[in-house]
């Protein structure tokens, strides 16, 4: 076989527990469930970076954001970074990234980066300098499509809603205020931040010309020749504001409280108390560490009824990709192609979603935003036996993964082996443990985090800067608390445990790779 | 208020350094995303590459210390100060130094971040 086709689908921003597949309850998810049904689904998928740039910067990678050295948001990942979809087009793929790709930072008023400018030029990619000396298609895609949040700014979507729906732009939420941070304002029913009722047809919302571009995409393929392509819905990352339509699917007052929401504000605190000293800040409105979360809006004024509506039009917009996604694999079996496609789901990163009283992410390494849903669903013509691995695997496990299907070389750049088949193969090479990091530094406050996640542990070092001293850190035992609220890293009986931990996290740091010069920060996103 | 440093060390002349950005007309052969620069008087008109186009007041440019200073006076900006200093090292040694503090915050790191790709840009020139 020379390959297959590759369906690389991805979100933004989401929970492993939206999907009915993994447990969820509030979103009815058919598609991804029956994915998950007919191939792999893994139940402790971590990503390199809790923040988009640097975890899809290791999706193309392979690579820790300490090794491809895009390490925080708002800072590029290098035009010449190794990139799998290159890797693929060597080995006669046609590719395409659709959607959000995000590599490169969108607050970018001088148009110096290339998705900015393709986009704004109308062109389907620019000829970039490639990881091994030679030159070709930006970053290997031939072709490229892009969208994110909102209507604002140069990429492809938001110039096709104010060439085509201009009446329609006002109607989503403005991801960020006069001054340009993320913005606070509240709004819905309960003006919970990041909320919007947004009028906008169901047929312009970005999740549909994600499909519909994707869509158009595969239609101009021949009917012979393999293809990557990488389906990137924004969604549902905040704003919160799916076509108003949609919103009667999940009436928010009924809307279950996370089971990791401490409904007394005394318990939150408690909680959060136990936790590194940058939480407290936060909750208390006193430290934003970074761009991921409004930085006028104070965590501690959160309100159950809140998070009851943000979490109903979250499931809303996952509801949305779920029917999305079926369309394109329609699309896919009208084209014949139903028996020779790879798909792979998964995101970049979670939420809070009210668990511990927050919303929105940061440098908090806990299940709300490390566990990841990862389904991977081998072309059916390869008979595949469906299977649920409970080992841990990693987001930099993908590239080995997209170039093992289509029969190409391993790439000798990626950190990663390719995704388990089953528990067994799992254990056989070694998937035991995996890492996120965590750096950041801006305006005068830098936050570095590394934690490991095992089998039986979660483990958190905070390294000095502004908020810690390096004495700080987290350990949870995730079979006796798996909402991780007990912090167990000052309990003598475990200091055996911590010790061994602390060593594994230092043979990552001190791991013989390759790494690029880390990238200067630019931009806030 | 944020306030932001670039520097760059440079295998050239200070005055090598100087002669590239002293002209402030120049900035679109050193400053990446700038198209154009007018200067009426003390007041400059930048157009960037989205077709925006910026005033700003121009301060100091001084050849004696090799410093020039300006402020961007569009709208947005509550304030803003941008310097740029070429500092002597040696013979064919300088630093190239661009600070920027402005508020709103962010916008301090949307110019400061360009004037990172700025330095990149003069050094290439000042080494060929």
């Amino acid at each position: 076989m020379v390959g297959r086709k590759i369906l690389f689908v991805t979100t933004d921003q989401q929970r492993y527990d939206t999907l009915g597949a993994n447990g969820g309850l509030i979103a009815r998810t058919p598609t991804f469930d029956r994915l998950a049904a007919e191939g792999y689904r893994y139940e402790r998928c971590q990503p390199a970076s809790v923040v988009c740039m640097p975890s899809r910067a290791s999706m193309l990678t392979g690579q820790f954001p300490s090794t491809h050295g895009a390490w925080m948001n708002g800072v590029p990942l290098a035009v010449d970074a190794p990139s799998i979809a290159a890797h693929l087009h060597d080995a006669g793929y046609a590719t395409a990234l659709i959607g959000k790709a995000h590599f490169e930072p969108f607050l970018d008023p001088f148009g110096r980066f290339s998705e900015n400018a393709l986009a704004a030029l109308g062109i389907p990619t620019v000829e970039s300098p490639w990881f091994d000396g030679r030159r070709g298609v930006h970053r290997g895609f031939d072709h490229l499509e892009f969208a994110t949040h909102g209507v604002l700014g140069p990429l492809h979507y938001a110039r096709w809603m104010r060439e085509r729906h201009p009446e329609a732009l006002s109607g989503f939420y403005n991801v960020v205020d006069h001054d340009l941070n993320v913005n606070a304002e509240g709004g819905g029913d309960t003006n919970a931040p990041q909320v919007a009722i947004n009028p906008v047809p169901r047929e312009w919302y970005h999740t549909e010309w994600v499909a519909d571009r994707t869509i158009a995409w595969l239609d101009s393929r021949p009917e012979v020749g393999d293809w990557f392509c990488w389906m990137s819905f924004p969604d549902p990352h905040h704003p919160w504001d799916p076509p108003a339509s949609e919103r009667s699917r999940v009436a928010w007052r009924e809307v279950p409280l996370p089971e990791n929401y401490p409904r007394r504000a005394a318990e939150r605190e408690r909680v959060i108390d136990q936790k590194a000293r940058h939480w407290r800040a936060w909750y208390d409105g006193r430290v934003v560490s970074n761009y991921e979360a409004p930085a006028k809006w104070v965590p501690a004024t959160l309100t159950a009824d809140q998070v009851r509506e943000v979490n109903a039009l979250n499931a809303v917009e996952v509801e949305l990709i779920d029917e999305a996604l079926g369309r394109v694999l329609r699309a896919i079996e009208a084209r014949g192609w139903g028996e020779d496609v790879d798909v792979v789901f998964t995101t970049d990163h979670g939420e809070f979603q009210g668990d511990y009283g927050l919303l929105f992410k940061g440098p908090y390494h806990v299940d709300a935003l490390l566990r990841l849903p990862l389904v991977w669903r081998p072309a059916r013509s390869t008979l595949p036996t469906a299977s649920v691995i409970s080992a841990p695997v990693s987001l930099v496990s993908l590239a080995a993964t997209f170039a093992q299907i289509a029969g190409a070389p391993a790439p000798n750049w990626t950190e990663g082996s390719p995704l388990p088949v089953n528990d067994d193969d799992a254990s056989r090479r070694g998937f035991a443990r995996t890492v996120t990091e965590w750096d950041s530094a801006l305006f005068g406050v830098d936050v570095h985090v590394r934690t490991l996640l095992s089998g039986e542990y979660l483990y958190t070092e905070y390294q000095p800067g502004t908020m810690h001293d390096g004495s700080e850190g987290e350990l949870y035992v995730l079979a006796d608390d798996p909402l991780q609220r007990i912090n167990r890293y000052t309990d003598p009986s475990l200091s055996a445990v911590r010790v061994a931990l602390h060593d594994e996290l230092r043979a990552h740091e001190l791991r013989d790779v390759r790494r690029a010069v880390p990238g200067r920060l630019v931009a806030p996103v | 208020m944020a306030s932001l440093r670039y520097e760059i060390r440079i295998s050239a002349s200070a005055d090598a350094v100087w002669d590239i950005v002293k002209d402030p007309v120049s900035l679109p052969n050193w400053f990446p995303g700038i198209v154009a620069a007018v200067v009426e008087g003390s007041i400059r008109t930048v157009t960037l590459n989205t077709g925006v186009t910026m005033p700003e007041e121009l301060l100091t440019i001084d050849s004696l210390q090799r410093r020039i200073a300006y402020r961007i006076t569009a709208p947005a900006y509550h304030s803003h100060l941008g310097t740029i200093d070429v500092i002597d090292l040696g013979e064919r040694d300088s630093l190239c130094v661009y600070s920027t503090t402005a508020e709103p915050d962010v916008l301090a790191l949307l110019v400061g971040g360009a004037t990172a790709g700025a330095l990149d840009s003069i050094k290439h020139l000042a080494e060929g």
